[in-house]
């Protein structure tokens, strides 16, 4: 794993000295992360490169992780669809549920923390247990819509936070507590978004048996209705008649979501007859997924919510031209025309899917504005500070802190 | 290197950071936009008219405040969106005349083109009101003569020069930016003082901006 000196240059020595700086403010301080999974989806991926970049600024980041039947699990997923605004039925007895197994949480977890660091919704609860010290609730979900009955539910836990942290201003509601924007990020020196030499990136391609004979199209992202996989197939079978080329849908699961097994067979079904799709499960392998992204001539994100959508920074960062849903924290990372291409519906993304292959010097153009801008405003040093920022706003009420 | 006077005081580089606070208030109308504009908390007004500074600082020319971006992108008010957006923010030493000043172009705007007050955003393209909190530091960098604070300048981080040229001036109300604050009282040179404070940093990447100032401390130096 990469170690802090290794990012100067990238972003310079005097962004590290700024770290290093925060790092010593927040001397005598545990900072403990709680979330329900260390494997699969963006928060799994932030917290493994965040803590022991933390802890070799010096600060005192641990991470523990709840424990949930698959039960628990079930109506976390239908938590989390119900806070993107899906319509789905949440019964009494899921509550009942989700307050059981916090319980259980409550009295086995040990916490310690000087700071607690709770990411989504799946441990909310455990803020019952909050004394003196210093809880933040960490929001990664799109609640711009939320279901009524679930927001109103998870608000009796987060009032009782110091803080919530949201990825895009969107998210934010009127809520008794402090509010901050932090938008997650993507390591650059990670297996996902380091360089790749050519031949790593042809042995991937080999693997999966997919020709580099034909442009190729991408989506990358865990079999979930919400990343809309059956829609990027319809944009293919639209633009298809126009231009030759190969679609990619490729992803893992996660260990906190059930569904996706039956998502995954549906697209099978969609793409059976045609060749020129791939739909690959990966297991949770960094290295292929990077070098299937280098190997794209355009990457899609067709989502139909997002928390984030970190996977248009991983492709802008390989200055990848992009179509992907105006949702979400998207249009933070798209700036339309200039960085990307924004779209609303399939009918959208179809068009912008021609525009881009058969205009490759334009196609070109937006990568490269979108890796600058990535560079700037979504690289994890940039994270690590307002991470640290936020912990110290914790004993400072002003809006402007001497330290 | 020759020698150069020592001055009075050293100057002592601080850098800012800052973590953007949201607040839950959001505007979908330009009535909504004014009434929000004359109430809400001046971090909120400083976080609109600065924040395109920082983040987007590669680029050039680029929408000078989020204000101006919204009228002009959702609302498809143009001709108030260039008015908004030439606001000359080196005019005014406190974030209350500022205030003051984008309320009323909004006011005079809408009393001359009432069916402005009926475009709405879409949903989702709501004007959201956050706030900046600054977090001030001071760096290890320590200036005693020009040449020193030449060469430190081509070091330090842009949230550095950030914070001395724009921050210190409007937010903290010191009326001059903090480098010619300090030629002026710490090394008596009021024409190096005079220099730098009569650019208009609004107009500059921050690059840019640390590029000029070096340049013309150098000539100064060399003369």
């Amino acid at each position: 794993m990469a170690k802090i000196e290794e990012y100067i240059p990238i972003v310079g020595q005097p962004i590290i000295d700024d770290l290093r700086l925060l790092a010593e403010k927040l001397s005598g301080k545990v900072v403990q992360n709680i979330n329900s999974t260390s494997v699969g989806g963006g928060v799994a991926e932030i917290l493994n490169r965040m803590v022991p970049l933390l802890k070799e600024l010096g600060v005192d980041a641990r991470w523990d992780l709840i424990k949930g039947g698959e039960q628990f699990f079930e109506v976390t997923k239908k938590f989390h669809n119900a806070l993107h605004g899906v319509n789905i039925e949440v019964s009494k007895e899921d509550f009942d549920v989700f307050l059981e197994t916090s319980r259980t949480n409550m009295n086995e977890m040990n916490l310690y923390g000087d700071i607690v660091f709770v990411h989504d919704p799946q441990p909310v609860a455990l803020v019952d247990k909050k004394q003196d010290k210093k809880w933040v609730w960490r929001c990664h979900v799109d609640v711009s819509e939320p279901s009524e009955e679930v927001w109103q539910f998870l608000r009796g836990f987060i009032d009782k936070y110091d803080s919530a942290v949201f990825s895009a201003p969107a998210f934010s509601q009127k809520l008794p507590i402090r509010q901050f924007l932090i938008s997650p990020s993507i390591d650059p020196l990670s297996d996902k978004n380091k360089e790749l030499p050519q031949e790593t990136i042809d042995a991937v391609l080999r693997k999966y048996g997919i020709p580099s004979d034909k442009p190729i199209v991408t989506q990358i992202s865990r079999f979930d209705r919400l990343k809309d996989p059956l829609g990027v197939i319809k944009v293919y079978k639209q633009v298809k008649r126009y231009s030759d080329f190969r679609l990619i849908l490729a992803g893992g699961g996660a260990t906190d979501d059930p569904e996706s097994a039956e998502v995954l067979l549906e697209v099978r079904e969609a793409a059976k007859d045609d060749p020129d799709i791939h739909v690959l499960l990966l297991a949770q392998n960094d290295i292929e997924i990077n070098a299937l992204q280098r190997a794209s001539t355009v990457i899609m994100q067709k989502s139909i919510r997002e928390g984030f959508g970190l996977t248009v920074s991983e492709a802008l960062w390989k200055s990848k031209p992009m179509v992907a849903s105006n949702v979400g924290g998207i249009p933070l990372q798209i700036a339309h025309k200039y960085s990307g291409l924004l779209c609303n519906s399939i009918e959208g993304a179809s068009f912008a899917l021609k525009q881009l292959l058969n205009s490759p010097d334009y196609a070109r153009r937006l990568g490269e504005n979108g890796r600058e801008h990535v560079k700037n405003n979504f690289l994890i040093t940039r994270h690590l500070k307002e991470y640290m920022l936020l912990f110290l706003s914790l004993y400072h009420a002003e809006d402007v802190v001497y330290l | 290197m020759q020698e150069l006077q020592k001055a009075k005081e050293p100057f002592v580089f601080y850098t800012r950071m800052h973590l953007s606070e949201l607040t839950g208030l959001r505007a979908s109308t330009l009535n909504q936009l004014l009434q929000l504009v004359k109430e809400v908390n001046g971090s909120c007004i400083y976080h609109h008219t600065h924040r395109f500074l920082q983040q987007h600082q590669h680029l050039s020319p680029e929408p000078p405040n989020d204000f101006a971006y919204w009228v002009t992108e959702v609302l498809g008010e143009d001709e108030l969106g260039e008015k908004l957006a030439s606001i000359d923010v080196i005019q005014f030493n406190t974030i209350r005349s500022l205030r003051e000043k984008i309320a009323e172009t909004i006011e005079s705007y809408l009393a001359e083109n009432p069916m402005a007050k009926v475009r709405f955003s879409k949903e989702n393209e709501e004007f959201h009101f956050m706030k900046s909190i600054s977090f001030v530091m001071p760096t290890k960098y320590v200036a005693h003569d020009l040449n020193d604070f030449v060469e430190i300048l081509g070091k330090i981080t842009i949230d550095s020069i950030y914070y001395h040229i724009f921050e210190s001036r409007l937010r903290l109300e010191k009326n001059a930016n903090d480098f010619s604050n300090w030629f002026l009282t710490s090394l008596g040179d009021d024409r190096l003082a005079a220099e730098i404070s009569k650019l208009d940093p609004y107009t500059f990447t921050l690059e840019g901006l640390r590029n000029r100032v070096i340049r013309i401390v150098k000539i100064r130096i060399d003369s």
